[in-house]
C-alpha cells in the first residue's frame, strides 16, 4: 500500500497526500493556477476540462486517454500520469493539434478550445482522428467545421512519434494498491472484498463517470470509496469461439474496439452510447452496478442472454442477467458483493440490433433505447426471441408478453402488427423533460417494427 | 502581417495553450472571497422571515448579503427599474437568490448557503406563456406596427387562412458561465472585471447599486468565452453582487455560476406564441395579415421590449406584405427573466414570417420555394414592393440575385425531383428539401446606440495601443479591429496591441451587439487614426520635401504618393511627431447616419442597412422514431467586403449551427414548480460535431452592385443574420414529414425533437401517436 500518494503532472511528479481525495482534479488543477483546463460543466458533458491520461493495458502497451478531469477525483489520479494543455507547446512551438486549429481558424470565444485540443491530442497519439475523437466536446462558436477540417489536417500528417508518443515506450511499473484518505485503490478482488468488509458503507467506484458527477459537485457519496480501476483482474477480455467474458473493469472504449464485428448489437449502440472520454472511463460493470433504467447497455446484454458472474466474500456466483435488475437501482447484488465480468453467449444463428432514440442522435441519454435478437426457421417461424428495452420502466426490461406473443409462429406482417400493437401497451413509461409517456410507448412498437423491416428482409 | 493576411482569431494561440486568460482566471488577489446565492424554493412567494444567524456562524463566512445591505438602490433593470438585485419581499421565479453568502471559498459559501433559514409563503405562479396570456398578465402597455388596413383586406380575401405557432426558447450555453470579480482601491474606485458584453452599463447599474456616481467606478472585459446576447444585461447582477460584497467586507470578491445555476438564473431567447391570419391571391401573393406575438418575458422587462420590437419588424423577412398589422405584447411569467440572443427576436419573428408562407403553398398546393419567391421584395426596380411595414426601404437589396445564385449552385431543382422519387420508394424514410431567405436589418432599433469611441495612443518606439468601446466574446472583433486600424495606419498588425476593454478608456459605449461591433468600433478606431494621419502628415511632409496631402502610410512606412521609393521609417515619422511636440493620442468616435425610430408609431428607418442571405438544406426524416439526419447544406451569405474572411466564415457556419439547435435539439423544460429541469448539458443539448452534416458548403456572396451605404471598409456585420438560415433545416424538415401523407397544411413544433417530428408525422398521417 502507497501511503505517499504522488501523480505525475505534465513531466512532474506532484505529492497528494494533503489533497481532497474526492475533489475533482479540474478543480484542483484551478487552485494549482493551471487555468487552462476549463469548467464548461462540471458534469462530464462538455470535454472544455478534457485531460490526457496515460492508461496501461494488461499486455504492458501504453497510451494517452482523453478523460473528463472534472469526473476525475484526485483519488483516482494518485499514481497516474496526466497531462493538460499547458503541456503540449514546446515555447512557441506548438503541437501539431495547436496548430491545426489555429490554421483551421478552429477556435472563436476560445473557452472550449483547450478540450479541443487535449482530444485532438490524443487522437494524434493514437491515429485515432475522426468526429468521434471530439465528440465529446462542445462547442458553442463554431459550427464545428474548422474543427473538422483540422482533424482532417491532423489525419493527413504522418504519425510523427513525437516525444509524447516516444514517452508511451518507457515500460511502467504495475500499479499498487494507493490510498488517498478515504479513497481506497486496490489492485486484487480480494483486497477490494476486504476493504468492503470492514467498512460496510464504502462504496465501490469504477470509472467514475456516474458518482464523479455527484463528486463533482460537492455532494456526499459515501464515508469511503473503494476505486475498482486498478484491479488488474477486473480488465481482462476473454474471447472463445462460444461466448465473450468482458471483465467488470474493462472500459466500453476497449469493449468497441476489441469486440468490433463479434455482436452487431454492441456495434450498433456504442458509437452512440456515450463520448470519447466518458466511453474511456466507464466499465462494464459500472454500468450495471448503477442499474440506471437508461443505461444503453442493459438492453444489449438482456437480449443477448448475459450472465453476470458476481464475487462476495461468501465465494461466487452468476446471475442470469435476467434476474439482475430488481427495482428502480436496485440490483440482485448481496450486500458486500461485487461484480467481476460479464459473459455474453455468440449465437451466430441470432438476428440482432439496438437502437437508441435521443433528443440528440450523439452523446445524450436515450428517450428509448431498445435491442432485440430473434432467431427463425427456414419458414419465418420465431424460435427464439428477446425484445429488450430501457428507458420504459423502472429497470431495463424485456417485453415478455411481446415474446410470448411471437415465439412460435411466422413472424408475417399480420403478427408484426399485433406484436407493435401489444408493445405499445406492455410498458407503463413515465413522461420527464426528455419525452412524453406516448411517445416512449409509440417508440417500443416502432422500434421493434423498423427492426423487422430493415433487418429482417 | 497585414489587415489582409490575419486568417484566424487574433487570441487563437492564446486560446490552443491555454495562455488566454478568462474574468476567473485571472491571479486572485490576497484575500479573494467568494459568493453564492441563496436560493427560493418557490416561482412565486411571499418572505415572511429570513435568518442566517447559523450560516454567518460558519467558519469562513464573511456576511450574508439581503437586500437591506444595499446602500444604492436595489434594481438592476436596464429599461425599466423592476428588477431588484437580491430579492426584498418577494420572490418572483424559482431558484431566485433571496439572499448571497460571502465566503473565503465557494464551497463554504454554498454550504452555508444551505444553513441560511427563510420562511416563504406561496403564491400562484404563472409558469408558461398560455397561462400567462390567460391570466392577462403582461409587462408594459402592448404596442403595434401596422399598414395598410389589414382588417378590411382579410374581410375580403379571396384565400385566408388561420394558424397559431409555439416557439420555444433557447439557452445561450455559452461555454464560460457568468464571471466577475470586484476590488476597492485606496482611492474608493470600484474596479470591476466581468465576463460582460456591455461594459458601461455594467459600470453603471455597479454605481446604482453602491448609490456612488459612475466615475467611481472602472469595468474591464477582458474576452468572454461567449456572450451570444447572454451577457449584455445578464452579466449586471453578478458584477453587482461582487461589487456589493467587496463594499461590504473590504476584500476582492470573485464568481463564476456553476452550470446549473447559470442556466437556473438567466434568462434565455424568448419563447414566443404567434397567432397569425392572413389573405391571399391565386396566385399566392400576400394581401394581408394579422399577426400577434406573445414574448415570454420572464418576471422583469429587461430588453423585452425591443426584443418584441425586432421580432415585430422581422415577421415580414424577405416578403412584402401590402397590408400588414402587426401586434405585440410581453408576457410576465414567473420564470427567468428572458434577454437579447442572438436575432434579438428577429429569429423568432422570421419563424412566423415563414410558417405563414409554408402554410399559404400548402394550402394552394404550391411549391414553398415558388411562393417564397413571389413574394420577395422586389428591390429598386419596383420601388412600392420594396417597402417594409415599418415604412423603410429595402435599401441595397441583393436577395433576389443572391437567391438565383444559391439555387442555381446548389443544384436545387434536379435535387428536388430526385427527392421526390427517393420518397415515392421509400414509405419510412422520408427526406426533405428547403430553401429559405434572410433579410435582416442592421443597427440597434434604439437609435442613441448607434454610436462608438475608440481611443489609440502611438508610443515613441512606433508601437501603438489601440482601445474600442467594443467587447470580444470570440466572435473576432478585436481582429477586425486590428485589421482596421494596421491598414488605417499602414503598419503592421505586430505594432499594435489590442487592450482590454474598459470603461475609464472609452466612456458611454454600448452593448457589443446588433452585429454591430464591428461596424460601430470600427468607424470609431478609424476615426482615430485618421486624426493622427492628419497630425502626422505634415510632419512627414515637411521631412520629404512634399505636401501633407500626397503622404501615403503603407507597409509601416511612409512616403510621397509620386516618390515610393523615397520613403520614410514609421517609426522614425513617429519619433519626428513627438520631437515636433504634436500628439500621438486620439480618440475616435462614430455615429451611424440616417436613422430614426418611433417606437410609439412603430415607424421610421431603424436600420442602416439590411444583411442577406439564403440557405438550402436536405433532411431524412424516420418515420418509425422521428429522427432526423441533416444530409447537407448550402449557405451564400452576404458580408459585404470581408474584413477577415476566416471570422465572417466562421460567424456564418457557427450561427447556423447555433440556429440548428434552436430548432431541433435544444428544449428548454420546467416542472410544474417552475424548476428548470434541463439546466446542464446532460439534459439540454446543444449540437455536436455529430450533427453537422458532413457536406456542408458555404461561401460568401459576391454583390454585383456598390452599396449606397458606408460601412466600415464595405463589410457588414455577421454576427447574428447567419443564425436565421437555420430556419432552412426545420423547413426541411417540414417538407420530409408532409411527404408522410397528404395534409395540407404541417404543423410543426419549436423545437423539431424527434417527439415533435414523430406527432407531426402521425399527424400527417391522420394517425394517433
Amino acid at each position: 500500500m502507497n501511503h505517499d500518494p504522488h501523480f505525475t503532472l505534465n513531466g512532474n511528479s506532484v505529492a497528494l497526500a494533503d489533497a481532497e481525495p474526492t475533489q475533482s482534479l479540474l478543480r484542483w488543477l484551478k487552485q494549482q493556477r493551471l487555468s487552462g483546463t476549463k469548467e464548461g460543466c462540471a458534469d462530464g458533458d462538455c470535454g472544455a476540462c478534457t485531460v490526457a491520461m496515460v492508461e496501461t493495458d494488461s499486455r504492458g502497451t501504453s497510451r494517452y486517454i482523453a478523460v473528463n478531469s472534472c469526473l476525475l477525483p484526485l483519488g483516482a489520479v494518485a499514481g497516474r500520469e496526466v497531462l493538460t494543455v499547458e503541456a503540449l507547446a514546446e515555447g512557441a512551438r506548438l503541437h501539431p493539434a495547436q496548430q491545426a486549429l489555429v490554421d483551421c481558424a478552429g477556435s472563436q470565444c476560445g473557452y472550449c478550445t483547450p478540450g479541443f485540443v487535449m482530444s485532438l491530442f490524443v487522437g494524434t497519439c493514437n491515429s485515432e482522428l475522426s468526429d468521434h475523437t471530439t465528440e465529446g466536446n462542445l462547442c458553442r462558436c463554431t459550427g464545428y467545421q474548422p474543427i473538422r477540417a483540422a482533424t482532417a489536417v491532423l489525419a493527413q500528417q504522418a504519425a510523427a512519434g513525437d516525444r509524447f508518443v516516444q514517452g508511451l515506450a518507457t515500460p511502467r511499473n504495475a500499479p499498487v494498491s494507493t490510498r488517498l484518505g478515504s479513497y481506497h485503490s486496490p489492485t486484487t478482488v480480494s483486497e477490494a472484498l476486504a476493504l468492503k468488509q470492514a467498512d460496510p458503507d464504502a462504496n465501490w467506484i469504477a470509472g467514475a463517470t456516474d458518482l464523479g458527477v455527484l463528486l463533482s459537485h460537492g455532494q456526499p457519496v459515501a464515508p469511503m470509496l473503494i476505486a475498482l480501476d486498478r484491479v488488474a483482474e477486473l480488465k481482462v477480455l476473454h474471447v472463445r469461439d462460444e461466448a465473450v467474458r468482458i471483465g467488470a473493469g474493462v472500459s466500453l472504449a476497449v469493449v468497441e474496439k476489441e469486440l468490433a464485428g463479434m455482436f452487431p448489437a454492441l456495434d450498433d449502440m456504442l458509437p452512440w452510447f456515450a463520448a470519447r472520454q466518458i466511453k474511456n472511463r466507464a466499465t462494464i460493470g459500472g454500468g450495471l452496478g448503477t442499474a440506471s433504467p437508461i443505461g444503453d447497455l442493459a438492453p444489449i446484454l438482456l437480449a443477448l442472454d448475459a450472465t453476470v458472474h458476481c464475487v462476495g466474500v461468501n465465494g461466487a456466483r452468476d446471475v442470469a442477467i435476467n434476474d439482475f435488475f430488481i427495482d428502480y437501482r436496485k440490483t440482485a447484488l448481496y450486500a458486500g458483493e461485487l461484480i467481476i465480468a460479464v459473459t455474453i453467449p455468440r449465437r451466430a444463428h441470432l438476428v440482432t440490433a439496438s437502437y437508441k432514440v435521443a433528443k440528440r442522435q450523439t452523446d445524450d441519454i436515450s428517450i428509448v433505447a431498445a435491442s432485440f435478437a430473434l432467431a427463425f426457421d427456414a419458414t419465418r417461424r420465431v424460435q427464439q426471441v428477446r425484445l429488450a428495452y430501457g428507458g420504459i420502466a423502472a429497470i431495463p426490461k424485456r417485453a415478455t408478453r411481446t415474446e410470448t406473443l411471437l415465439l412460435g409462429r411466422v413472424l408475417d406482417d399480420a403478427l408484426l402488427e399485433q406484436a407493435r400493437a401489444l408493445l405499445v401497451e406492455e410498458f407503463t413509461p413515465l413522461s420527464d423533460h426528455r419525452a412524453d409517456a406516448a411517445y416512449r410507448r409509440a417508440l417500443a412498437g416502432n422500434l421493434f417494427a423498423k427492426f423487422v423491416a430493415e433487418r429482417l428482409p | 502581417m497585414s489587415g489582409h493576411t490575419l486568417r484566424h482569431h487574433e487570441s487563437a494561440i492564446g486560446h490552443v495553450s491555454g495562455r488566454a486568460i478568462y474574468t476567473d482566471e485571472q491571479h486572485p488577489p490576497q484575500g479573494m472571497l467568494s459568493v453564492y446565492p441563496v436560493q427560493a424554493p418557490h416561482a412565486h412567494a411571499r418572505i415572511l422571515a429570513l435568518d442566517a444567524s447559523a450560516a454567518l456562524a460558519l467558519r469562513g463566512v464573511h456576511a450574508v448579503l439581503t437586500a437591506a445591505d444595499i446602500p444604492g438602490h436595489n434594481d438592476t433593470g436596464p429599461i425599466v427599474h423592476d428588477e431588484p438585485l437580491i430579492a426584498h419581499d418577494l420572490v418572483s421565479y424559482y431558484g431566485q437568490a433571496v439572499a448571497w453568502v460571502v465566503a473565503d471559498s465557494e464551497a463554504e459559501a454554498m454550504n452555508a448557503a444551505k444553513l441560511v433559514r427563510v420562511d416563504y409563503e406561496a403564491l400562484p405562479a404563472l409558469l408558461d406563456l398560455p397561462a400567462a396570456i390567460a391570466a392577462e398578465s403582461f409587462h408594459l402597455p402592448p404596442v403595434q406596427v401596422l399598414r395598410g388596413d389589414a382588417e378590411a383586406v382579410l374581410a375580403a380575401a379571396q384565400h385566408r387562412l388561420q394558424g397559431e405557432l409555439h416557439i420555444g426558447g433557447q439557452d445561450h450555453f455559452y461555454l464560460e458561465t457568468q464571471a466577475s470579480w470586484a476590488s476597492i482601491d485606496g482611492e474608493g474606485i470600484v474596479h470591476v472585471t466581468s465576463s460582460t458584453q456591455h461594459p458601461s452599463e455594467t459600470q453603471h447599474i455597479v454605481a446604482h447599486v453602491l448609490g456612488i456616481p459612475v466615475h467611481r467606478v472602472v469595468c474591464r472585459c477582458i474576452r468572454m468565452g461567449g456572450g451570444f446576447g447572454g451577457k449584455e444585461t445578464q452579466a449586471n447582477p453578478y458584477a453587482a453582487i461582487v461589487a456589493l460584497a467587496a463594499w461590504k467586507t473590504a476584500r476582492p470578491v470573485r464568481i463564476k455560476l456553476t452550470r446549473a445555476l447559470d442556466m437556473q438564473l438567466t434568462g434565455k431567447r424568448h419563447p414566443f406564441f404567434a397567432r397569425f391570419d392572413v389573405a391571399f391571391d391565386d396566385d399566392a401573393l400576400l394581401q394581408a395579415a394579422r399577426i400577434e406575438l406573445v414574448a415570454d418575458g420572464g418576471w422583469s422587462v429587461d430588453l423585452s421590449p425591443p426584443v418584441l420590437m425586432r421580432a415585430m419588424v422581422h415577421v415580414d423577412n424577405a416578403y412584402f406584405f401590402p397590408n400588414l398589422a402587426v401586434h405585440g405584447r410581453i408576457a410576465k411569467t414567473n420564470l427567468a427573466s428572458n434577454t437579447a440572443f442572438r436575432g434579438f427576436g428577429g429569429p423568432q419573428g422570421m419563424l412566423v414570417g415563414e410558417e405563414i408562407i409554408d402554410r399559404i403553398a400548402r394550402q394552394l398546393g404550391l411549391p414553398a420555394d415558388l411562393v417564397r419567391e413571389r413574394n420577395f421584395y422586389r428591390g429598386d426596380d419596383d420601388a412600392e414592393r420594396n417597402q417594409t411595414h415599418y415604412g423603410q426601404p429595402v435599401v441595397d437589396n441583393h436577395l433576389p440575385e443572391l437567391w438565383a445564385q444559391l439555387r442555381a449552385s446548389s443544384d436545387f431543382d434536379a435535387r428536388r425531383a430526385a427527392i421526390d422519387a427517393h420518397n415515392a420508394e421509400h414509405p419510412q424514410r422520408k427526406r426533405g428539401l428547403a430553401i429559405t431567405p434572410v433579410k435582416f436589418g442592421i443597427s440597434f432599433n434604439k437609435t442613441e446606440y448607434n454610436q462608438a469611441g475608440a481611443l489609440v495612443h502611438v508610443y515613441v518606439d512606433g508601437s501603438v495601443q489601440l482601445n474600442h468601446g467594443g467587447t470580444e466574446m470570440g466572435q473576432g472583433l478585436h481582429t477586425k479591429i486590428l485589421a482596421v486600424a494596421a491598414q488605417t495606419l499602414g503598419i503592421s498588425v505586430a505594432r499594435i496591441q489590442m487592450m482590454v476593454t474598459s470603461t475609464d478608456k472609452v466612456p458611454n459605449t454600448s452593448a457589443t451587439a446588433a452585429s454591430s461591433g464591428s461596424d460601430l468600433n470600427g468607424q470609431a478606431v478609424k476615426a482615430a487614426c485618421e486624426t493622427l494621419l492628419a497630425r502626422m502628415a505634415p510632419v512627414a511632409a515637411a521631412s520629404l520635401a512634399g505636401d501633407a496631402a500626397e503622404i501615403i502610410f503603407e507597409n509601416d512606412r511612409v512616403f510621397l504618393r509620386d516618390q515610393p521609393d523615397k520613403s520614410l521609417a514609421f517609426d522614425d515619422l513617429v519619433r519626428a511627431t513627438y520631437n515636433a511636440r504634436i500628439s500621438l493620442s486620439a480618440t475616435g468616435y462614430y455615429r451611424t447616419p440616417g436613422l430614426r425610430w418611433d417606437p410609439k408609431l412603430g415607424r421610421g428607418h431603424p436600420f442602416y442597412y439590411f444583411a442577406f442571405g439564403a440557405a438550402v438544406s436536405e433532411v431524412e426524416v424516420c418515420g418509425y422514431t422521428g429522427v432526423h439526419r441533416l444530409l447537407r447544406v448550402d449557405l451564400l451569405h452576404d458580408v459585404g467586403d470581408s474584413i477577415v474572411e476566416a471570422i465572417d466564415r466562421g460567424q456564418i457556419e457557427g450561427g447556423f449551427v447555433q440556429g440548428m439547435g434552436w430548432l431541433t435539439c435544444e428544449e428548454l423544460r420546467w416542472n410544474d414548480q417552475g424548476r428548470l429541469l434541463t439546466d446542464a448539458p446532460s439534459t439540454y443539448k446543444i449540437p455536436t460535431i455529430g450533427d453537422v452534416p458532413a457536406d456542408f458548403r458555404v461561401d460568401l456572396f459576391r454583390r454585383s452592385s456598390t452599396p449606397t451605404t458606408q460601412v466600415i471598409f464595405n463589410s457588414k456585420g455577421v454576427g447574428e443574420p447567419p443564425l436565421m438560415l437555420a430556419i432552412s433545416v426545420r423547413e426541411a424538415i417540414r417538407d420530409a414529414v408532409a411527404a408522410f401523407g397528404t395534409a395540407r397544411a404541417v404543423e410543426l413544433a419549436a423545437p423539431s425533437t424527434p417527439e415533435a417530428i414523430y406527432n407531426a408525422i402521425c399527424k400527417v398521417r391522420g394517425a394517433s401517436i
